[in-house]
């Protein structure tokens, strides 16, 4: 009997899934809204819903596809913009409803971007990929903090950057946006395209003898990656409700690295987790802030010299694998009883 | 806009250029060694420059006993870094490598926070003399031993790879590590020289840097090491002349765009040739193309 075989059947495996996380939302929100949670707690809770957003995204690229892209807070940036200015431009009435379609244009235009500096970004690798992600964060953020003066009109204001945007993002719309990223990056990575890009990351060279098409599935994998993370941003636009190009410099493409390489490049669960940690550690504790940036440089030399592949390496959890087992388990136990009590029958014959 | 001024910037240009171009030396030796890209270069300028500031204004030594210190410092830093931190992963993915650079480049500008705080101290002038007028215009006596320096240091640096014995070695673990071993070479001592090498350039770029901009911040090194690194790519990693000619490069192309007033794109103009540089001709100017191994 093989420990892989499935007994909970698939679509079944979903709405177990579907069930629980619903019921999460449910209750999640109930405890929200009827004030047993503080106002501030609940914001860093919709904060780790970012985070995990963002850290989740940077795993496609970093953990699956095995690159290393340094320009994440700049696909955020292109989603907090723009989502931002769709929502201070609709009218008060209604941003409740625009909402979800900021979110989506700034995941959209992120994910344009995305695809602009992969094509030529992906033909190069390693450290060159990463300076040249790097550069293009830098770029973003000094087209957004000049673009006005050229344009001659006021669209993202300089370095005073956008203010009063509409603070719309609820833990309802950060944590259904959280369920459709793990959900799809999942369904992605399960699927023909995603063993593609793990090959890529195995091997480019044999992935590319084996006929995959590396440049189509690296580019694809960024330009998720890009996507999620425009997504990300319109929430933190939304969040934070001011926004200036200085927040999304150098640091905040290394803050999210930093969650990634710590819960293990390639790991979901290890990105959800120390995403969870790393947000709400500092918020916790106040008086961390002055060590925070010293501990996770810290972090990040220390995992790479003692345990490279992160806390969890490439291991995935799975509910339902659990639960198979946990199934497996227990029927073989009751075989056992079984066979154990006709033997004693048989012996007391 | 009259001759002089546009003569004056590209004095300015020669002179950040020839800075870019001995610290772009430091990141070409090491990426030629190890095939790393070593982020915390940048920051080991921005410790020399410390170091200089703590000299002259805490123990009030003389300039020169505070360069000297400055570069030693920066020497030491080096080698420690690259014992403490890279030698651990010489045999892991680059991808894990290039994650611990970035994190000794965060820790030393974080720590250099804490310690000094997040503001720039006022670095004394440590090199002075007399200013020349060459054929009417005006160069500072700093702007002619910057370049003057690092033009001579270049020089030196030919020598002591194309001469020395070391240099020697040094070539040849850059071409093959594992045979350069089997010929009786010791590689950790190798790599070791060549960081330590590499810092020294870095520590004379550090106090040629507070001649011409006489601050001291914490995150100085970063824009610092990747526009040098920058011009590494631009003149081909791994060639010692290629790095002075992308160092003078982007230096001047800086200086033109700041003279034709619009220095708030500067940082924007050097990361888009570097990315025109990248995707047109990845092994830059004087670079040699590497054939990909299987």
């Amino acid at each position: 009997m093989s420990i892989n075989k499935k007994i909970i059947p698939m679509p079944l495996r979903y709405i177990i899934n579907a069930v629980l996380f619903g019921a999460f939302l449910y209750i999640m929100n109930h405890i929200i809204s009827s004030g047993i949670i503080s106002k501030y707690y609940s914001g860093v809770i919709s904060l780790i819903g970012i985070y995990i957003i963002l850290a989740v995204s940077l795993n496609v690229a970093t953990g699956y596809l095995g690159q290393l892209p340094l320009g994440h807070a700049g696909f955020m940036v292109i989603g907090a913009y723009t989502s931002a200015i769709i929502m201070k431009s609709v009218a008060a009435g209604s941003t409740g409803v625009a909402f979800p379609f900021a979110l989506l244009a700034g995941g959209i235009l992120a994910g344009v971007f995305g695809l602009i500096i992969g094509i030529p970004a992906l033909r190069l690798r390693g450290d060159y990929l990463a300076i040249l992600t790097l550069g293009f964060g830098e770029i973003i953020r000094v087209i957004l903090l000049n673009i006005d003066n050229v344009l001659g009109f006021t669209l993202t204001n300089g370095a005073a950057g956008l203010q009063k945007i509409p603070k719309t993002t609820t833990f309802l719309i950060t944590f259904i946006c959280v369920g459709i990223t793990i959900f799809a990056i999942h369904t992605l990575m399960k699927s023909r395209h995603g063993r593609a890009i793990l090959s890529i990351r195995e091997n480019e060279i044999a992935a590319e003898a084996c006929g995959i098409n590396t440049t189509y599935y690296k580019t694809l994998g960024f330009v998720v990656s890009a996507f999620f993370a425009g997504i990300a941003g319109g929430l933190f636009a939304g969040y934070i409700g001011i926004l200036s190009p200085s927040d999304f410099g150098f640091m905040k493409s290394i803050e999210i690295l930093v969650m990634v390489v710590l819960g293990g490049m390639g790991s979901m669960i290890g990105s959800v987790l120390s995403a969870t940690v790393l947000t709400a550690l500092p918020e916790l504790l106040r008086s961390f802030e002055r060590y925070r940036m010293v501990v996770y440089s810290l972090i990040l030399v220390i995992v790479m010299i003692f345990k490279p592949s992160g806390l969890f390496g490439t291991y995935d959890f799975s509910l339902n694998s659990l639960l198979d087992k946990l199934i497996l388990l227990f029927k073989g136990k009751r075989k056992n009883g079984q066979k154990n009590n006709e033997i004693k029958e048989g012996a007391e014959k | 806009m009259n001759m002089s001024l546009i003569i004056s910037q590209l004095i300015n240009g020669l002179q950040s250029g020839s800075v870019y171009a001995l610290i772009a030396l430091g990141y070409s030796m090491v990426y030629g060694i190890i095939m790393l890209l070593n982020f915390a270069h940048g920051d080991i300028i921005m410790v020399g420059a410390y170091v200089a500031w703590l000299a002259m204004v805490n123990f009030a030594l003389n300039p020169i006993l505070a360069i000297i210190l400055a570069i030693a410092a920066c020497v030491l830093l080096g080698v420690v870094i690259e014992k403490v931190a890279y030698t651990p992963l010489r045999s892991s993915p680059r991808i894990s490598l290039l994650i611990t650079a970035i994190g000794v480049s965060f820790l030393l500008q974080n720590l250099a926070q804490l310690v000094f705080g997040a503001g720039s101290q006022r670095v004394p002038a440590m090199i002075s003399g007399p200013s020349l007028t060459i054929a009417g215009q005006y160069v500072s006596f700093t702007a002619m031993i910057t370049i003057v320096i690092s033009v001579v240091s270049m020089l030196l640096l030919t020598l002591l790879v194309q001469k020395s014995k070391m240099g020697k070695a040094m070539r040849a673990v850059s071409e093959d590590m594992g045979a350069a071993q089997l010929m009786g070479i010791s590689v950790n001592r190798t790599i070791s020289f060549t960081f330590a090498v590499g810092s020294a350039l870095a520590g004379i770029g550090s106090v040629l840097y507070c001649c011409a901009y006489p601050q001291a911040s914490p995150t100085m090194g970063s824009m610092l090491g990747i526009k040098a690194f920058i011009a590494a790519v631009l003149g081909g990693i791994g060639s010692i002349p290629g790095a002075m000619i992308g160092g003078f490069c982007i230096g001047l192309a800086e200086a033109i765009i700041s003279a034709v007033g619009l220095s708030v794109w500067k940082d924007g103009v050097v990361f888009a040739i570097l990315i025109i540089v990248l995707v047109f001709k990845p092994t830059g100017i004087l670079g040699k193309t590497m054939t990909e191994k299987v």
